[in-house]
């Protein structure tokens, strides 16, 4: 009897032990993000008032009415869009295969090759590219962008896929080969199809890389041409002091990168330890 | 599983460079080409706009003299450990509490692991927002549990700290998800035999989880090392290298060189010197995994 007490007591402290774990590790999380959303609902007279007003009595939704109406913030999303897509596009017509290829060919010495552009900063690439894009007269547009967000897109793609092809069981593709398909079709009908799940997740955590990614659009961008991170930043060192518009100016830019999180993170974990370890 | 099949012959494998070569080309153009293009400017003398001249080493040599750029490298250093070593502890901390199974463990996985995906730019924003020394949300905290308030990002002495913090806020969760993913392919025989045997708690983490989980542990510290000596965005943003140059790191110096001063001469030279230093280190932690995966 004293021993199952004694058992419940520790189970109960170990539950209420890990709530309170879990909720430590959560708070500066869920702190920063509500403190984000809390400045983008209040009125600057509210943000800048000491001490700080936690919840907007009055909240309000002039902060993003505000961040549309005075920057053309629709022009920098669908900038955005068309660099991101088209810089996650190239990455899958480009990765998937040659992931394929490594995989099956074992020829880990090409995918050393993106592990070092990984190393390197991407601000390197960034003063040849410059230079180059120059002689080129392609500053001015998105597609130097769109270009060199493929230095950030295709090693991720890539570097998911092997391991994610790797775990493909050979046999089908041999069925398939006896039944008189070519490689190239095997690839198609055969490990296409089965590599889906491994697709999506390397689409997205492409895109999202793609579209947090800051530098390269600083560099190659021209007003009209701004990516949403170069915007928003813009937005930070002309006025420093309108937090409302700031706040919600920040909270737009993350918006579809923390959907795509929240609908794919179980996906994410498993694409992040599988693909860190290899 | 073990998959025994006869060890294809070169001929057979050949094929599959078809897959390969597309992206390899791209590769080459958008990552290699850009390298070369580097060393070769590193050796010449070139402000955009004025004419070139080779000079040679001059560039390297002019840099081991520079006091800004030893300077950075002091800064890029001490951020590194520190934006190294903390995210490491906390997140192998977090990754044993989410390795447990609770009610909505899915669920507040994902809330933490928010701060890593979320856009740089603007999490640096919010945290510029939150370091403000009279109106800052940070400085309302600290005097809520009776302590005097920071300078945070507006003094030299607190600045790296200060960004650090926000480093760690963002990084964490990267610890977290690759060492879940070491906790997650942990065998259970070690356990049931170790629990037969009436091993502590402790001395089962120590003697059996740790040394299982250590080759993950390495993969994390190698690429938070690497993305910590490369750190940009953050520290552009926040405090953009100030105040002074307390906060320039190698990055944002480079950026100096190259964009604000167009010294695109200097700027390579110190390119080259940092992919030297971040393959170097990478080399030496590929070379401890081994051993410890060897032990």
């Amino acid at each position: 009897m004293k021993v199952r007490t004694k058992r419940r007591i520790g189970r109960a402290l170990d539950k209420a032990g890990l709530a309170a774990a879990v909720a430590v590790l959560l708070a500066p999380c869920l702190f920063v993000f509500f403190w984000v959303l809390s400045l983008s609902l209040k009125y600057d007279i509210d943000n800048t008032a000491w001490p700080p007003v936690f919840w907007p009595e009055e909240p309000t939704l002039d902060n993003f009415v505000k961040v549309f109406d005075e920057s053309p913030m629709f022009l920098y999303f669908w900038n955005s869009v068309q660099v991101t897509g088209s810089a996650t596009l190239a990455a899958l017509v480009l990765g998937v295969p040659a992931a394929y290829g490594i995989a099956r060919a074992r020829a880990h010495k090409m995918a050393a090759v993106l592990l070092l552009s990984r190393m390197t900063p991407g601000l390197s690439y960034l003063i040849p590219l410059f230079t180059l894009f120059q002689v080129l007269g392609l500053i001015g547009t998105v597609w130097p962008i769109a270009l060199t967000h493929l230095v950030i897109t295709l090693p991720i793609v890539v570097w998911i896929m092997i391991g994610f092809f790797e775990t493909l069981p050979l046999e089908l593709e041999e069925a398939a080969r006896i039944d008189g398909a070519t490689l190239w079709q095997s690839f198609c009908y055969v490990s296409l199809p089965l590599a889906r799940p491994g697709i999506v997740v390397g689409a997205i955590l492409s895109f999202i890389s793609s579209w947090n990614n800051f530098i390269f659009g600083a560099v190659f961008a021209g007003r009209t041409t701004r990516t949403m991170p170069v915007a928003v930043y813009n937005m930070l060192t002309f006025e420093s002091f309108a937090w409302g518009p700031l706040a919600a100016a920040a909270i737009v830019v993350m918006l579809p990168v923390i959907i795509l999180t929240i609908i794919i993170q179980k996906e994410i974990v498993q694409g992040l330890s599988t693909g860190g370890v290899k | 599983m073990v998959v025994t099949t006869v060890k294809p012959a070169e001929r057979h494998l050949r094929p599959y460079f078809r897959f390969i070569w597309p992206a390899l080309i791209v590769s080459v153009l958008v990552i290699v080409f850009p390298w070369i293009f580097t060393l070769w400017m590193s050796l010449q003398d070139w402000r955009i706009g004025s004419a070139r001249t080779f000079v040679g080493l001059d560039n390297y040599v002019g840099l081991l003299t520079n006091r800004r750029f030893l300077e950075s490298i002091g800064h890029t250093i001490y951020f590194t450990i520190l934006a190294v070593a903390l995210p490491m502890i906390l997140g192998t901390l977090s990754a044993l509490v989410f390795h447990r199974k609770f009610h909505g463990r899915g669920f507040f996985r994902a809330i933490f692991i928010m701060p890593m995906m979320a856009t740089p730019v603007a999490v640096s924003l919010i945290w510029t927002m939150m370091f403000h020394p009279q109106l800052g949300v940070l400085n309302y905290l600290l005097s809520l549990v009776g302590l005097p308030p920071s300078q945070w990002v507006y003094a030299p002495s607190t600045v790296i700290p200060s960004l650090i913090l926000v480093e760690v806020w963002l990084w964490t969760p990267f610890v977290m998800i690759i060492v879940l993913g070491g906790l997650a392919s942990l065998p259970s025989e070690p356990y049931e035999a170790a629990m037969i045997d009436g091993v502590s708690r402790w001395q089962m983490f120590w003697k059996i989880t740790f040394p299982l989980v250590a080759p993950f542990l390495v993969v994390a510290l190698i690429m938070r090392a690497i993305d910590a000596l490369k750190v940009f965005e953050t520290i552009w943003v926040i405090s953009n290298g100030g105040p002074g140059t307390a906060s320039e790191v190698l990055n944002i110096y480079l950026y100096a060189q190259a964009f604000s001063y167009n010294e695109i001469g200097t700027a390579s030279a110190v390119v080259v010197v940092f992919f030297a230093i971040i393959v170097a280190l990478s080399l030496v932690l590929l070379w401890a995994r081994q051993k410890a995966s060897w032990n």
